[in-house]
């Protein structure tokens, strides 16, 4: 069945760079748990064996930001939070997905106060923003699998080498 | 005697040149009084062998908005001895919005006069570490008070860039 019985007899595939490359991009997915409140717990569940997000090639959730290439924006983001989700978004390596998880990370949620950020994508570029309060998992899956096809849409030379603007750190 | 009478009694002996006002609700006594003795009261309630209020539970404070005293300062305390709650309250003016800490008395009550100084900007004299609790520190307002915005001071808070 599949690949190998097509490719028993020493057979060969001829394909596009940008294919392979999105391909096995979007089929490993690594997350960064940007767990801020309780979208994290539902966040963790779909990690579990019931849900389980390994089948979707994301269960390798890193934490450090370094290494990830998809940020899960899991809670309420306060004005004093958003710098550090920022300084987190900034650290990731070219090319990176935002998911923004949740109600609060969405629009503010259900904090209409002057301390909740209303909605990340005033300082983020969030590219599928998930309804819920919180998401179940599998609508956190559900995100995933959007993202995995917006991947796969993309061209490897649409993300050129470019160094992004690192913040200066200053001793105080 | 019950402990609420206790109280009372105790406050009465010690205290004669002061003027309290005790009231009570739904079975809790609250004690108010002028805000220069606060130090002096709680030293005493702490202290006192047979009251040994220990716990400095919260420190809080109400804004009326358009009374003449606009805010009162309230203090919740714990008596683990007789597992007695005891409410004291303080009225501040605007004009002059300061308080006596009472971080001599109990240690507690630094974080919980740093938030109370955050949200409503009443001033804590001869407090150790007079920063705000939540606001960034750059931050202008108090949040809690009445005549602050719930969507808050547009510009206020900066976010980062884009």
């Amino acid at each position: 069945m599949g690949l190998e019985a097509k490719l028993n007899k020493d057979g060969f595939l001829t394909t596009t760079l940008d294919a392979m490359i999105s391909w096995s991009r979007k089929n490993s997915v690594w997350p960064m748990p940007m767990g801020i409140s309780c979208c994290a717990i539902e966040m963790m569940a779909s990690g579990d064996p019931k849900y389980d997000i390994a089948r979707f090639g994301s269960e390798v959730m890193r934490f450090t930001p370094r290494q990830c290439d998809l940020m899960i924006v899991a809670g309420t983001v306060t004005y004093k939070m958003s710098h550090v989700v920022k300084k987190i978004y900034d650290q990731m390596p070219d090319p990176k997905w935002v998911i923004a998880m949740g109600a609060c990370t969405s629009s503010g949620g259900m904090y209409r106060s002057y301390s909740v950020v209303q909605g990340i994508d005033q300082f983020l570029p969030v590219d599928i923003y998930l309804a819920g309060c919180p998401p179940r998992p599998d609508n956190l899956l559900n995100a995933l699998i959007q993202i995995q096809e917006k991947i796969g849409r993309t061209k490897a030379r649409e993300f050129q080498d470019s160094l992004p603007e690192l913040p200066v750190l200053q001793n105080n | 005697m019950e402990t609420k009478e206790l109280v009372v009694n105790k406050l009465k002996e010690n205290f004669s040149d002061i003027s309290f006002e005790f009231s009570e609700f739904r079975d809790e006594l609250s004690v108010s009084f002028d805000k220069k003795h606060v130090v002096k009261i709680c030293k005493f309630l702490k202290e006192e062998p047979d009251l040994e209020f220990l716990l400095c539970e919260d420190v809080t404070a109400v804004d009326w908005a358009k009374r003449k005293n606009r805010f009162t300062v309230v203090y919740h305390i714990f008596s683990l001895k007789h597992n007695f709650r005891l409410r004291l309250k303080a009225d501040i003016d605007e004009s002059d919005c300061k308080v006596d800490s009472v971080t001599s008395v109990w240690k507690t009550s630094n974080w919980q006069e740093r938030e109370t100084y955050d949200m409503y900007g009443i001033e804590f004299n001869n407090h150790p570490d007079p920063r705000r609790m939540y606001m960034p520190e750059d931050f202008e307002y108090h949040p809690l008070r009445k005549d602050f915005p719930l969507m808050g001071i547009p510009g206020s808070l900066p976010l980062p860039k884009k």
